[in-house]
């Protein structure tokens, strides 16, 4: 597995995180109602957005390097 | 001699030599951190249920912050961006912002291991303190007038010390009250600074910082984050020697050096990698 197909993994596995962050977070603003909680779970949603514009930006831009 | 196969793929694996190297490496790493993740889990599972420290051997939580947490994960998948957009840059044939970006990942690592550190001092200068009556508080210590284990790890206090050097009483910078999840009690109109409690020593039952000898979770917390800072740190060094000394080689073999970065890119993408699992488990659940 080359550098650009573990990049791959380690965006997909960053998505993830974010995603279960922002989960977390809002279902922590839904039970304490802190706006520290509903900051956390947006910023993790921007979070997502950025790294799902940047996985395909780095696909686009490495699309001549093998996955091998 | 010529070493064989430093950027030409073998024949029978359809890879060059460093890279079959790497993974076999990463294999074993993989195993040194699944062992270690294990043991936290088992330890979290099999504890026994009740709030920490109320219940001495309940598992901790809420205990290490979250901001700071998500801002070194921020850092280090910063770092891996970084990292391989420099392997890519030398794929491209342009050093100068290979050159760059790999200063940026080394950057995005010592700030990692700084932040940590920070994280640590916290820790070292953050007391558990049993009283006699079974009740128990936690807060930051203070010691005839000092702040001990502030950016002092081996000053570190128990009731044996206090007893030897007869100290009377100690006062503690006591915690805002956390709910059974570990998040801080909201309660209307009431201030959330940390309110300071004279304790006598003759009141003590234990006292402890929070080290591995206080608490499993601390124990595994700590050794499982050390683990990954030094692979952070060796990584850092190795990216930093490719950055600057080792980057000669480009002059002499470009492909056998974009290779190195390649390696070195994989090692440091696996540190990233265990560290996204690392902060869920630790730091969320």
């Amino acid at each position: 597995m080359s550098l650009k197909a573990f990049h791959v993994v380690f965006v997909a596995a960053s998505v993830l995180l974010m995603a279960f962050l922002s989960a977390w977070s809002y279902q922590n603003y839904r039970e304490s109602g802190s706006s520290t909680d509903l900051a956390g779970s947006v910023g993790a949603f921007v979070a997502i957005m950025a790294l799902a514009f940047y996985g395909r930006y780095f696909l686009r831009k490495l699309k001549n390097i093998s996955y091998l | 001699m010529e070493i064989p196969y430093t950027y030409k793929a073998r024949p029978d694996t359809g890879l060059y030599n460093a890279k079959v190297g790497i993974w076999l490496f990463l294999a074993s790493e993989i195993m040194l951190f699944g062992a270690l993740f294990s043991a936290y889990i088992l330890l979290r599972v099999s504890a026994p249920d009740g709030f920490w420290p109320d219940v001495a051997l309940a598992w901790p939580r809420g205990l290490l912050n979250i901001p700071i947490g998500t801002f070194n994960t921020a850092v280090l998948i910063t770092s891996s961006v970084t990292v391989v957009l420099a392997w890519a840059a030398l794929k491209m044939n342009n050093f100068a912002r290979f050159r760059w970006l790999m200063v940026v990942t080394v950057l995005c690592a010592f700030a990692f291991l700084g932040i940590k550190s920070f994280e640590y001092n916290d820790k070292f200068s953050h007391y558990v303190v049993r009283l006699k009556d079974g009740k128990a508080v936690t807060g930051h210590l203070e010691v005839n007038g000092k702040h001990p284990g502030f950016w002092n790890f081996a000053d570190q206090w128990n009731l044996g010390r206090l007893e030897a050097e007869k100290v009377e009483h100690i006062e503690i910078a006591v915690d805002p009250a956390r709910d059974i999840h570990g998040h801080v009690k909201h309660v209307e109109g009431a201030s959330h600074d940390h309110a300071k409690q004279k304790i006598a020593t003759s009141d003590i039952a234990f006292l402890g910082s929070y080290t591995p000898a206080t608490h499993p979770f601390f124990a595994v917390y700590f050794l499982i984050t050390a683990l990954h800072g030094l692979h952070v740190l060796g990584g850092a060094l190795v990216l930093a020697y490719f950055a600057f000394p080792g980057a000669k080689m480009w002059k002499t073999n470009p492909e056998q050096f974009t290779n190195r970065i390649e390696v070195g890119g994989l090692f440091w993408h696996f540190v990233d990698l265990v560290w996204i699992f690392l902060f869920p488990v630790v730091y969320l659940l």
